[in-house]
């Protein structure tokens, strides 16, 4: 048979990999700078764009997109072309694929800080750079798929369709998520509302989870760990089932983030249900990575990188039964909104992705170079620290979520709350916050040894662009076998298939939401925002309040106590984007203006708990915000705005009635700015602070006024 | 979102689809479960060992 020459060029993975490292350490740094920010709270100085509820979105981004996003496209430009034996399609495509993605990191950079955002957890960015993360995304579905067409091997190695499968999903999720009408060229509006809203972002969200964290990183391990072990991986047929199983699964599990929320219940029970039905292909997938390492533990006790990849597939089996336990709707009661969370996910990062990343850079550095790795000692100090710094973060989070969940539920004897004030229960978890920010720096301590220890590997040794491999020429499909070696044969086929899949698992969760009107019933006294709150939704957005805030009260006895009754779908159905949250570090907010209620507060201890939140309550770890107090309310985009919205239907023709809103908007400016300085603040009528008291004031009041 | 769900209300049926995406799941799920316990052996072998197809020449000097 004739053998062809061909050669790998490894620029494209070198240049991966430096914008992996570069990225992980931004991440890292500002997670690390999130954490300080908790404990103390005056960090960011009043300083808008240093924020903890601005710089979280930033760090969450970075952490997914910049740092694992390139790990994965690292693994891919490495392994598609050995795999596949053929250099990748293009290396213009290729080009722009990096350079492109990194652009987009740095506009990312900048926009999340200054507050331009979508308020969607990890579909943060706004609409223009969406578009351009859709163009670049399309560009690298490009240079994958051709290549896979170009390819002289007959059969498609498993780790290639994790990769396909993320590229489909990755690329129908975000759009999906991302379906907005412009109202000027930094902001939007999704064209979903309140609880749809909140299914699809989470049906997004969890997938994002799945098919960014997840998948591409079990394609990356099916190649590096067989790689790095130099054994084949346990069972290939595992693998085919893993793969499957898993696609399907993921798709349906995203309601089991809203659990015990407005959304009905057949909807949570579905997620539910296929939560708990991920744990088997999950644990196929662990106990297939870690048995490829049977025969080898011996090397496991020297090999750095081996020791990693061990670490990262148990936490990724970890965090991958947790996950199903926290989907049970007992459990979830308990650790939803609490620490348990970030303790659940970071498991998952620092472990699953982190150390995955870590191992393949310090397996592929070396051969990157020609050399060996600079120093292994290093390595293993790295290997300990980030283990520990994992544990010393995780595990004190765990604890103070428990804790927290358990003062919430707490009655007294007499049936009252037994801390009806919250800030008590912050101030119990606060030592577990120090242990969480020495955990974070263990782990970004063994980073900087990452750091040092590439720098030197690549400088002693010479970068291998090109390395030659031969293949027999492409074979052709042969009769009588077996359809998916056939369907594996062909890409493009391949990927339609895989489309289709997870398209079927997003259906059957969508359209009964779409189609039945009885899922969110209709509450009369539902109005929609008048124009000035309206603008200060569109601040609470901007800074970001849902990241510490959530809007959703649930229909446990505590919360009703403490909170008032519980949320209903009906009362979000004019909340374009909606603002459930996901953490309450501090209370929830969705009846905030309901006077009747324990937590109400007046306009003017709003204006300065804004001002100086410490000076409000001492122990309070909110930060402050005194540039609302100075900025001036922009009233040139409430038009466009108010016309966005009536193009989804928001009844503001009868709801105005005629009615300018900019007037509008200045009438009842001018009765709150009235208001505060009645009381002695000295304020202007059109400053920010003035639309966000509008906005806290009307929070949950609707259901009231009946 | 009205646009949506207008589309999805002029199909006739509609109801039915997400159950019929859950038995397609399921279907699927089986058949790819046996053409799997069913694999041709040499196949899989060669498949297990395709990234390792390669010579190691510096692997284990790490």
């Amino acid at each position: 048979m004739e053998l062809q020459k061909f050669t790998y060029d490894n620029k494209l993975s070198k240049m991966f990999l430096y914008a992996t490292v570069l990225w992980g350490i931004v991440a890292m740094l500002v997670g690390l700078t999130a954490a300080f920010e908790l404990i103390f709270p005056k960090m960011s100085g009043g300083i808008s764009w240093l924020v903890f509820s601005r710089l979280r979105p930033l760090h969450t981004n970075a952490a997914i997109f910049a740092f694992v996003g390139n790990s994965i496209f690292l693994a891919v430009y490495y392994s598609t072309p050995r795999l596949l034996k053929t250099p990748m399609y293009s290396k213009a495509l290729g080009c722009i694929h990096f350079w492109g993605w990194q652009f987009i990191i740095v506009l990312a950079a900048v926009t999340l800080p200054l507050g331009f955002t979508q308020s969607k957890e990890y579909a943060e960015l706004i609409w223009p750079i969406d578009v351009l993360v859709v163009i670049i995304w399309v560009v690298f579905g490009l240079n994958l798929i051709m290549t896979m067409v170009k390819r002289r091997v007959k059969h498609i190695y498993v780790a290639i369709w994790f990769y396909i499968a993320t590229w489909v999903t990755v690329a129908v999720l975000y759009i999906v998520n991302n379906l907005q009408i412009p109202t000027s060229f930094l902001h939007s509006y999704p064209v979903y509302a309140g609880i749809q809203d909140a299914l699809v972002q989470w049906w997004y969200g969890h997938n994002a989870v799945a098919f960014f964290l997840t998948t591409p990183i079990l394609g990356m391990m099916y190649y590096f760990v067989p790689k790095a072990a130099n054994r084949p991986v346990y069972s290939y047929k595992l693998s085919i089932i893993h793969f499957w199983a898993l696609i399907f699964l993921y798709i349906w599990a995203g309601p089991h983030h809203l659990l015990y929320s407005a959304l009905p219940d057949w909807a949570q029970a579905l997620g539910v249900v296929f939560s708990i039905m991920l744990i088997a292909p999950s644990w196929g997938g662990m106990i297939n990575g870690l048995l490829t390492l049977r025969g080898a533990w011996d090397k496991v006790r020297e090999d750095p990188v081996l020791k990693m990849f061990v670490v990262a597939i148990t936490a990724y089996g970890m965090s991958t039964f947790e996950g199903p336990m926290l989907s049970l709707k007992t459990v979830n009661a308990l650790s939803h909104f609490t620490d348990w969370t970030i303790a659940h996910v970071h498991i998952g990062t620092l472990g699953w992705n982190g150390m995955m990343a870590f191992g393949m850079i310090y397996w592929l550095v070396p051969r990157l170079y020609k050399t060996k790795l600079w120093s292994v000692k290093l390595a293993n100090t790295h290997f300990w620290i980030a283990t520990l710094g994992m544990l010393f973060f995780s595990i004190p989070l765990y604890f103070a979520g428990f804790t927290q969940a358990l003062m919430w539920k707490e009655f007294t004897e007499e049936g009252f709350l037994a801390y009806p004030n919250f800030l008590e229960t912050v101030t119990q978890i606060l030592p577990m916050y120090y242990l969480r920010a020495f955990g974070g720096t263990l782990y970004f301590t063994g980073a900087i040894l990452f750091v040092v220890n590439v720098w030197n590997t690549a400088s002693s040794g010479k970068f291998v662009r090109y390395e030659e491999d031969e293949a027999a020429a492409k074979h052709a499909p042969k009769a009588g076998e077996g359809w998916h070696r056939k369907l594996e044969g062909k890409p493009l086929q391949f990927t339609v298939a895989a489309l289709i899949v997870i398209l079927i698992g997003g259906l059957i969760e969508i359209i009964p939401m779409y189609l039945v009107k009885t899922n969110v019933p209709t509450i009369t006294s539902v109005q929609p925002y008048t124009p000035l709150e309206l603008e200060g939704r569109d601040i609470y957005v901007r800074e970001g309040c849902y990241l510490c805030h959530s809007q959703m009260i649930r229909p446990f006895r505590n919360e009703v106590e403490r909170y008032g009754e519980y949320t209903k779908a009906g009362e979000t159905v004019y909340d374009h984007p909606f603002q459930f949250g996901s953490k309450r570090t501090g209370p929830d907010l969705a009846r905030e203006g309901v006077k009747s209620l324990p937590n109400y507060k007046p306009d003017s201890w709003h204006y300065n708990h804004m001002l100086d939140p410490q000076k409000m309550n001492a122990e309070s770890i909110m930060p402050p915000y005194p540039w609302l107090i100075e900025n001036d309310l922009d009233y040139t985009n409430i038009e466009s705005k108010i016309s966005v919205m009536q193009s989804f239907g928001v009844p503001y023709d009868s709801y105005l009635n005629g009615q300018d809103p900019v007037e509008a908007m200045q009438a009842q400016a001018a009765q709150i700015a009235q208001g505060l300085r009645s009381g002695g603040i000295d304020v202007d009528d059109n400053k920010e602070i003035i639309a966000l008291i509008a906005y806290l004031q009307r929070l949950g009041t609707d259901l009231y006024s009946e | 979102m009205k646009i949506v769900a207008q589309t999805l209300e002029q199909i006739a049926g509609v109801e039915i689809f997400p159950i019929i995406s859950l038995l397609i799941f399921f279907v699927f799920f089986l058949i790819v479960g046996y053409m799997v316990f069913t694999a041709d052996k040499n196949y899989i072998e060669e498949m297990k060992n395709m990234p390792l197809d390669k010579d190691e020449d510096f692997h284990d000097d790490l």
